[in-house]
């Protein structure tokens, strides 16, 4: 062997050098030096990904035999959260809108109605195919007229104070729904009674669970766990 | 070998004459790849312990994998939660693809792949390499740049890296780039795919390093410098 001694130095300087990356893993969130530059990264990738968002591309439909028995519902409240009165329940359409609107549920169920089963993706990576009925979102729109300059949507709800925001092209997809039903019965608590916000083109947790309101806003509402650090927008 | 070639060096030079080895691109794409592979896998754990299965919540989940229903340790994981080894992840996917584009467009434009990829007339010869290192055969088989067994591994790992990124933006936009899901066969399976290639990268790296250091530890002098001083300096 040649120069054993400088092949060796070079080692230890390249082992040197990547050290401390293996250290640093230990579940290191990047520390208040690095966590906001990899937030700045997240909001270039949301930026790429909403371009990628396409009204003609329909995700892919299921029969209904190839549903999956389990759903995991997810809430951020100590126990389900329940209406004390359902009856009185309604949902606020506002914001940049011409049209500001107080629908019922049942003043919903009259609106157009779109069922479609689908498979939902969760941030952690699992999967499940469920059948989904609402009013898409557009029709709603359609009903309150937002605004040239509205931009965004924000979704409210009764779970303490989870909230979404969504980019109005995704809200205006085909496939966005306010849902009313889950597998052909009426939507339960667990899964977001009486309304939750609904899409197969965005991840579980964009999608709020017991609506409470629809605001369209000209800036860019966070979320609940957005504004902790999951990427903003959660397009799949 | 040609009149002019076998003419050129001088017979008075040392055999050890340094060779220039690796362009300064391949040098830095090389090193750069290291590190941003290591956070990459890293943060890829992070990731997988959110749901440390493969297939739909409830199951069947895919098998063989060693790590179902497992917690990864901590001094493996890059993020320190869900959100964090997302961002991580989503970030370094940047260097990871564009090095990896850069160093196969420097590969094309230099000319360089001849020296690195396994072609069918690379085969005779691997088995020889092979026969070599099997001590079946005393004399080492003439080589170019690389020996045929080489040309093997740095193609499998370049097609690796190219099945990694392909099988990441498969689970992280299976509804926009639905085609490129069902190609690795739907989102579950793509998530599987995408892990595979880790325990590859892993099962490679430790290769490559074992054999750097006990058969040409000038190579990684090389990989540092640019200039190769070793057994192997033949060059096509």
């Amino acid at each position: 062997m040649n120069d054993p001694q400088l092949s060796r130095r070079a080692f230890l300087r390249a082992g040197a050098a990547l050290g401390p990356l293996g250290l640093a893993a230990c579940g290191w969130d990047g520390g208040r030096g690095l966590r906001p530059a990899l937030a700045g990264i997240s909001r270039i990738n949301d930026w790429v990904g909403e371009r990628l968002v396409s009204h003609s591309r329909l995700a892919r439909e299921y029969p209904v035999s190839e549903r999956n028995r389990h759903f995991p519902s997810y809430f951020i409240s100590d126990q389900t959260p329940i209406l004390a009165d359902p009856s009185a329940w309604a949902l606020n359409v506002a914001g940049a809108v011409r049209k500001p609107m107080r629908l019922t549920l049942d003043q919903l169920k009259a609106l157009p109605r779109l069922t479609y089963t689908v498979k939902h993706h969760c941030v952690e990576g699992w999967t499940a195919i469920a059948t989904w009925s609402g009013v898409p979102l557009a029709a709603l729109a359609a009903l309150v007229e937002p605004t040239a300059d509205a931009r965004y949507l924000r979704f409210d709800s009764f779970d303490e104070d989870y909230f979404n925001g969504w980019d109005l092209t995704s809200a205006m997809h085909p496939q966005t729904i306010l849902a009313y039903a889950y597998n052909d019965r009426p939507l339960m608590p667990d899964h977001g009674a009486p309304v939750r916000l609904y899409s197969p083109i965005k991840l579980g947790y964009k999608l709020t669970k017991y609506l409470t309101a629809v605001t369209f806003t000209r800036s860019r509402p966070g979320g609940y766990w957005e504004d902790q650090g999951y990427p903003w927008l959660g397009g799949v | 070998m040609d009149v002019v070639a076998s003419a050129s060096p001088p017979s008075h030079l040392p055999a050890e004459l340094p060779v220039k080895r690796h362009h300064g691109l391949v040098r830095f794409a090389h090193w750069l790849n290291a590190i941003t592979l290591t956070g990459m896998i890293a943060s890829g754990l992070q990731i997988y312990g959110a749901f440390a299965h493969f297939g739909p919540r409830g199951g069947p989940y895919l098998q063989p994998n060693p790590l179902d229903g497992e917690a990864i340790p901590e001094w493996g994981r890059l993020g320190g939660w869900l959100a964090g080894g997302l961002n991580w992840h989503f970030a370094l996917a940047w260097p990871f693809v564009l090095t990896g584009l850069v160093y196969l467009g420097f590969l094309a434009w230099s000319g360089e792949w001849r020296a690195l990829l396994f072609r069918p007339r690379d085969v005779a010869p691997a088995i020889q390499m092979q026969l070599y290192y099997l001590r079946l055969r005393r004399d080492h088989p003439p080589q170019g740049k690389h020996n045929a067994l080489q040309k093997g591994a740095y193609s499998f790992i370049v097609a690796l890296g190219a099945i990694s990124a392909l099988s990441g933006f498969a689970i992280y936009k299976p509804i926009q780039l639905a085609w490129l899901t069902a190609l690795f066969g739907g989102y579950e399976l793509a998530r599987y795919w995408h892990f595979v290639a880790v325990w590859l990268f892993i099962g490679f790296t430790a290769l490559h390093v074992a054999l750097v250091l006990l058969v040409d530890p000038a190579s990684l002098r090389a990989m540092i410098t640019g200039w190769y001083r070793g057994r192997f300096p033949s060059h096509e």
